[in-house]
């Protein structure tokens, strides 16, 4: 029974607390495009994609008009494409698919394709070096195309190689794409435990015991937690706590509405909701201003930590009764660049990596959309990588890492990449050498937490 | 199968009858309004039954949007779907 005060409610946390829909991502399978031949695995691939999303934007746009929500994104994901490159000779051959997946993308009318990724957390299959041998060319070469590597996992344990060579990677892919901030490293993510059905970008793929395709959506809505939050006014934090949950219950209700509806308008099946809370660069719609809504002066606060600890399991426990299947990295995001409360912080010397690092533990995603100078050493990178991935492993949680090394910037500059991807103060990074760890490479045990049979 | 009409504009002669004449025009029944005027502001909420609608939802939206454009006023068509989900279990 539709009453005015749930319709205002409603009504309210759209038009005023940018409560959206951020991603509808489709999930398709290329392993029926598998062929020897680059030419002829390129266009199946283009083939596969178009032909299975050709309606997704369409769709997204009729649900949009429907229930009067924005729908920011509409998505593609894929088979990690180490998977389909078994019978590629060189990372040009790689190149020619990341550039065919680009196409495939502009043909669709979508803004991000991801799946240009490779799992390694345990060794390399020789298609999967390959693959990472071509990223930072291919990420320059292409628009929409959105890599990640997963070097970690609570079972595996940390591929040291893997992590040392992302510091390369990373260092290379800022270079090559110097002439556009650096923008080649907001699309490339370095994994522990990474989810197989993550809607989001630039960590999207379609995980391997995925089906033929599938529909995953994402939802947003940190300014209608801060709304509420600042509603409730003058209260205890298990009141804030409960604020949290019930918003993040209606919010995940929204994100299953557009996922089942748009599953069935496409007949694909419904995946999952990620239930993260994810920021934009917009006003009222940061995390950040949750964490200050909460009590805290400035994001990175001590406190912090203990802050979004507790919206991050609020967020989860709202949000699971919520959705009928519950997925992708689910819990707050933290880029710095996307979140303008992040950036404030950032740039008054409130939040420190060493920070955000903490605040890792305790929430979804990792160290995220960070600029850093220029100049720092790769196995510095890599230590970072190291350090994150560790956090990840012995918590049996996903972490990642999207560091922005800005060419040819310090610390007190700043990169903008405008749009979503927002703009980040170049922060400060220790740059005492983690070189001989690095370079001895191996494997970090799993740890025994993954002792589990 | 039914859907949500706001309206919030500056108060003035013939709101009422202006969107009212646009629900007819496209098949659509009010069932329910709920009205007032705060300061000067016009606020309303109206419920309305789509089923006998003549197009498509989306062309409807874009009607009233038109509607309200042309006389300064913010109007919203959304789905009762979306409502229901948000606020029952």
């Amino acid at each position: 029974m539709l009453n005015v005060g749930a319709i205002r409610e409603t009504v309210n946390m759209i038009k005023e607390e940018n409560l959206d829909i951020r991603t509808v991502t489709m999930g398709i399978s290329l392993y029926d495009c598998q062929s020897d031949d680059t030419k002829r695995l390129a266009d199946k691939i283009y083939d596969k994609i178009t032909r299975s999303a050709g309606r997704l934007t369409e769709v997204t746009r009729t649900l949009e008009k429907r229930y009067g929500i924005p729908i920011i994104n509409s998505r593609v994901s894929v088979t990690p494409i180490s998977y389909m490159a078994g019978g590629l000779h060189s990372t040009d051959d790689c190149v020619l698919i990341a550039k065919t997946l680009d196409r495939a993308a502009d043909a669709l009318g979508i803004n991000f394709i991801g799946g240009y990724s490779a799992m390694v957390q345990k060794g390399e299959i020789d298609s999967a070096k390959l693959l990472i041998d071509s990223i930072p060319e291919a990420l320059a070469g292409t628009g929409k195309v959105c890599s990640s590597v997963n070097v970690a996992s609570t079972k595996a344990g940390i591929n040291m190689d893997a992590v040392r060579r992302m510091g390369e990677v990373i260092k290379e892919t800022s270079y090559l794409t110097r002439e556009s901030a650096s923008i080649g490293c907001a699309k490339l993510v370095v994994f522990a435990n990474v989810p197989e059905d993550n809607p989001f970008m630039a960590g999207a793929f379609h995980g391997t015991g995925e089906a033929e395709r599938v529909i995953n959506v994402g939802v947003s809505g940190p300014g209608v937690v801060a709304a509420a939050i600042r509603r409730a006014g003058e209260c205890d934090l298990t009141a804030v706590a409960e604020t949290i949950k019930k918003t993040a219950f209606k919010i995940t209700r929204v994100g299953q509405l557009i996922a089942t509806e748009a599953a069935e308008m496409l007949g694909v099946p419904f995946g999952i909701v990620d239930l993260s809370l994810a920021p934009t660069p917009a006003v009222g719609d940061s995390v950040a201003h949750i964490l200050e809504e909460i009590g805290l002066e400035r994001c990175g606060a001590h406190g912090t930590t203990a802050a979004l600890a507790m919206l991050n399991d609020a967020v989860k426990k709202g949000g699971v009764m919520a959705s009928s299947h519950v997925g992708g990295l689910s819990g707050a995001f933290i880029p710095v660049s996307e979140d303008a409360g992040m950036i404030d912080a950032a740039v008054c010397g409130a939040l420190t990596i060493e920070k955000l690092e903490a605040m890792t533990a305790v929430c979804s995603v990792g160290l995220d959309m960070i600029a850093i100078p220029g100049d720092t050493p790769a196995e510095v990178i890599s230590g970072i990588i190291a350090d994150e991935m560790a956090i990840g492993v012995v918590n049996s949680k996903t972490t990642a890492v999207r560091l922005i090394p800005a060419y040819g910037k310090t610390v007190g500059d700043e990169l903008s990449f405008g749009g979503l991807l927002g703009t980040a103060p170049v922060m400060e990074v220790n740059t005492y050498s983690p070189s001989v760890f690095v370079k001895r490479g191996g494997r970090i045990p799993a740890p025994i937490q993954s002792l589990k049979n | 199968m039914k859907a949500v009409i706001t309206v919030v504009g500056c108060d003035s002669i013939g709101i009422i009858a202006g969107i009212s004449a646009e629900c007819a025009r496209y098949g659509v029944n009010i069932s329910e309004i709920t009205q007032s005027v705060l300061a000067q502001y016009f606020v309303m909420i109206m419920i309305v039954d789509i089923a006998r609608l003549t197009c498509d939802f989306s062309d409807f939206v874009d009607a009233m949007e038109k509607h309200g454009r042309e006389r300064s006023l913010e109007i919203h068509v959304m789905h009762e779907n979306i409502f229901n989900s948000m606020h029952e279990i």
